[in-house]
């Protein structure tokens, strides 16, 4: 192939290495109105009185909306599919406040200064009500977080909001309890992960003014174009045909941006007021008041015979949406579905969850979306299990894998077409060393030497739902222009879009310029998430290609005075075979824009009755000081099978990411609260994500398989990837100091303490 | 607010302007299109709006515009020739990803490789701890300081890729 798998630049890199102002703050028009928000101090309070009097006084300010301004129709702020899975129970403003940080009021003027000094002004009188901040007493509390009749659940996910239930659900294969019950060995445990923040370097920024035509255009660091304009003619209670959402390049996505955090306010800003607005949000409102990981604690028994046979994997998860429930009925599902199907040869699994309110912040996507959590869980008890069997782990897993051509009952009952993850765990091991160094070796200062190993998988989109679209055209001089409505947040999908392009249409990859996300240019695309990109929209690209040859060849077959199977088309040229004649690409693309009733245009879209899974493994090696309880990742090994690898160095380096996000959300990012609900890490100096001294040596290799539904063979990368730092690292500290930590993060403290206790 | 003059040389340009005094020097440099500078949190923490004052790098979030009068300041802007060269080995590795805290980093590698022109990766790590990326885990970016100064060892030249 000339250009997939090739490890070519992307295509934005020379803007962004040069700081090109390419962002939406940078973008924004310079006499745009600033959009602030005042925020709820309380975690559950109603609001009795807004004087707005002496803020409007100020000069500068246009306007202070309250609860009182705004449509009163419910919707959801989660980028997801219509009807959506999330319940309808957000207002842009509401009365009822379910957070410390739930927006109370929106002002706009002309300079930050003004809106800061007006919000000083506004004085609100709150009714202060008890709150519901343990999730565990959450369902059938007597203090409901939606108490109010216009909530609203558009699918059956097993939501009762009188219950704080915003969903739950069931699924098994098989007996689970009578086969536990004949296991000769079994082990149990509850893991709980907190609710971290995606932390990307961009905080959440959109920019709206109104077009020639008074439409709503909508400029935002976005991953979902078309799911944000859905979402704002809901809230706003306008037309579609009202609203344009673009997204220029993002700062960092990570999931985050697979909710509207921003962009309804200043949209109704500039709807109502008419002139352009901007909001962008601080670092302090990005961590409190945006859409971090679901809280979840996962249980999990795991039974198997005495030569460690897996036989069950019986999971039930308590996930923690917050004040409201974008991505909690949904989030959950991978939590048990993305887990349990690690292993291949059960007799039974069960899969039960509850997702409940309470008044913390409202969850949403974060790469893993729920995988992340349940993993950690099922693969640590796996460890733990390996070693009640006095079995060496990766060997117990060598026996108990998924393998190629198996049927996952957890998963769907889809069959696996592409499997490398035997592969995958060999040469992870021997990468780290395992033979050698497992369990631990103790370096004599005071400090040990560990190793710790776990696999995972993810999706590669969501089956039956996601829809992803290319439109691919010949420009006259024989160079395309491909436009989507994938968002590349810095993954770099345009670039290995353009590559898919590339390699269909038998051109080079610098002729194929990409052009989106834009709901009034772009073909309708779900969006960048659930880790569809390259398997959907790929595939969609693809299929537009295949088909515009088809037409490049007609066209050149009617300027040939041919049959299309009598010419030869090679990218360049197409040839009459009979007679030599020859045309050139940019002649049938001139040809095409005069005299024509054929466009040499496509547009393809693709969806998926499977969502294959990428599988890896990873392994750790660390060094534990016992006495500080310090952990230093000296290394880091991962293998991954995503199926055709189509660029290598941005595979590499999501791959990196992933790996980095993971560890930091298992030794140092930790959310807390205090007895109030007020999160208490809300700036960058107390919420820790790794520094590049945290990092050890990361390095990452790829076993493909081939996945015959997906483009050029090929599965998806960018969640997976976060998946194995968790109970990797878990099990590393367990072989260093015989302690099984459930809790996230692990910190020195935890570790030392528990040291300290033994 | 009683304004007060400054006069500086922003990129090698004179500029005075009547700025409040409590104006930051990151707003003082985006009013002035040095879109470059990125605002990435408000407490001197993820080093995205590192420029230079006096050749030195600072965080313009933490610098009261007002200070840099009589003095110099640059950022990307002023430095292209120089972070295009760097950024260069960046895009080949694909480290660039986001591209958000590229600017704040590429300004402070060329602060580090004029002080230090041979870093091990230690004293890299080192200097550019205060520089947070969030989406490459590091290892990227240093494969392409390595690269990077292995060419300029080499004088220069261009290596086969």
């Amino acid at each position: 192939m000339r250009s997939v798998g090739k490890p070519i630049r992307k295509k934005d890199a020379q803007a962004l290495t040069a700081g090109k102002p390419v962002y939406t703050d940078d973008l924004a028009p310079k006499d745009c109105l600033i959009v602030k928000i005042l925020r709820s101090p309380h975690a559950n309070a109603r609001v009795l009185e807004v004087d707005k009097s002496a803020a409007e006084q100020i000069e500068g300010i246009e306007a202070i909306y309250t609860w009182e301004d705004v449509p009163q129709e419910r919707f959801t702020l989660a980028g997801q599919t219509y009807p959506e899975p999330s319940p309808y129970d957000r207002l842009i403003l509401d009365r009822h406040l379910r957070h410390v940080g739930d927006p109370v009021v929106i002002a706009a003027g002309d300079s930050e200064a003004c809106v800061d000094r007006a919000l000083k002004k506004i004085k609100v009188k709150y009714e202060v009500l008890p709150a519901v901040l343990d999730f565990h007493q959450a369902k059938d509390n007597p203090v409901l977080v939606h108490p109010e009749d216009s909530w609203k659940s558009l699918c059956p996910v097993g939501a009762n909001q009188k219950r704080n239930l915003c969903a739950s659900g069931e699924s098994c294969d098989g007996n689970v309890d009578a086969v536990l019950a004949e296991c000769d060995v079994t082990v149990q445990g509850t893991y709980h992960v907190k609710a971290v923040q995606q932390t990307m370097m961009e905080p959440f920024c959109t920019f709206c003014y109104l077009d020639t035509y008074g439409r709503l255009n909508v400029v935002s660091s976005t991953q979902i174009v078309y799911h944000v304009r859905r979402i704002l003619s809901t809230a706003l209670g306008i037309p579609k045909a009202e609203i344009r959402v673009s997204k220029p390049r993002i700062g960092g996505g990570f999931g985050a941006k697979q909710t509207s955090v921003s962009e309804i306010y200043p949209a109704f800003v500039t709807w109502k007021t008419g002139k352009p607005s901007k909001i962008v949000f601080s670092r302090k409102e990005t961590q409190t008041a945006s859409s971090p990981r679901h809280e979840m604690e996962v249980s999990v028994t795991i039974g198997a015979d005495r030569t460690g046979r897996i036989r069950a994997i019986d999971v039930y998860t308590l996930s923690n949406t917050g004040a409201y429930g974008e991505h909690g009925p949904t989030t959950v599902g991978l939590s048990g579905h993305k887990s349990i199907p690690l292993y291949g040869s059960l007799d039974a699994y069960r899969f039960v969850y509850d997702v409940v309110y309470t008044n913390r912040m409202s969850s949403g996507a974060y790469r893993g979306y729920g995988a992340t959590q349940g993993i950690f869980a099922v693969e640590s008890a796996v460890n733990q299990l390996a070693q009640k069997l006095h079995m060496d782990p990766v060997e117990l897993r060598m026996k108990n894998m998924v393998r190629e051509g198996q049927v996952m009952p957890a998963y769907y009952g889809e069959e696996t077409n592409s499997c490398a993850l035997d592969r995958c765990l060999v040469l992870t091991a021997d990468m780290i060393g395992w033979k050698d160094k497992y369990p631990c070796r103790d370096m004599g200062n005071g400090k040990v030497r560990s190793v710790g190993i776990a696999m995972g998988m993810q999706g590669s989109c969501i089956s039956h739902v996601d829809v992803g679209s290319a439109t691919v055209k010949l420009n006259e001089d024989g160079t395309y222009l491909l436009s989507i409505a994938a968002a590349d947040m810095g993954t770099g999908c345009d670039t290995i879009l353009a590559q898919m392009a590339a390699e269909s249409l038998m051109c080079p990859v610098e002729d194929v310029a990409v052009s989106g996300a834009d709901t009034d240019t772009s073909p309708y695309d779900t969006g960048s998430y659930a880790s569809s990109t390259t398997y959907i929209t790929g595939k969609a690209v693809q299929r537009a290609c295949v088909s515009l040859v088809h037409r490049i060849r007609k066209q050149a077959a009617r300027m040939l005075e041919c049959r299309t199977n009598e010419l030869k088309f090679d990218g360049s040229r197409a040839v009459n075979q009979n007679n030599g004649r020859t045309v050139t690409l940019e002649q049938i693309g001139l040809a095409s824009m005069c005299d024509s009733n054929h466009a040499l245009q496509v547009t393809k879209s693709h969806s998926s009755p499977v969502s294959p899974p990428p599988f890896m493994a990873g392994a750790v090696e660390i060094e534990l000081d016992k006495e500080t309880g310090h952990v230093e990742i000296l290394d880091y090994a991962a293998v991954v099978d995503c199926g055709t690898v189509i660029n290598p160095n941005l595979a590499r380096v999501q791959t990196e990411g992933g790996l980095a996000q993971g560890i930091g959300m298992t030794l140092y990012e930790d959310i807390q609260y205090n007895s109030e609900g007020k999160l208490r890490n809300n700036s960058l100096m107390q919420y820790k994500i790794p520094s590049r001294l945290d990092m050890g040596k990361l390095r990452v290799d790829f076993q493909s398989s081939y996945e015959p539904t997906g483009p050029f063979g090929a599965k998806s990368i960018g969640e997976v990837v976060i998946n194995t730092p968790a109970p990797a690292i878990a099990h590393a500290i367990a072989n260093a100091t015989g302690l099984w930590f459930h809790e996230l993060p692990i910190t020195s403290e935890k570790i030392a303490m528990g040291l300290l206790e033994k | 607010m009683t304004k007060i003059q400054i006069s500086l040389t922003l990129n090698g340009k004179k500029v005075t302007e009547e700025i409040a005094p409590d104006l930051l020097l990151i707003d003082f440099l985006r009013n002035h299109r040095c879109y470059s500078v990125k605002r990435g949190c408000e407490t001197a923490n993820c080093g995205l709006c590192t420029v230079f004052l006096d050749e030195k790098p600072v965080l313009s979030c933490s610098v009261l515009a007002a200070r840099a009068h009589g003095h110099t300041v640059d950022t990307l802007e002023g430095l292209q020739e120089e972070a295009r060269e760097l950024g260069e080995f960046i895009a080949d590795q694909g480290a660039e990803q986001c591209g958000f805290c590229n600017p704040g980093m590429i300004m402070n590698a060329i602060a580090l490789f004029r002080e230090n022109p041979q870093p091990s990766d230690e004293e890299i790590k080192e200097y550019l701890a205060g520089n947070l990326c969030r989406c490459s885990g590091y290892e990227g970016q240093l494969r392409a300081f390595r690269a990077y100064l292995e060419y300029k060892e080499r004088g220069g030249a261009v290596c086969a890729q």
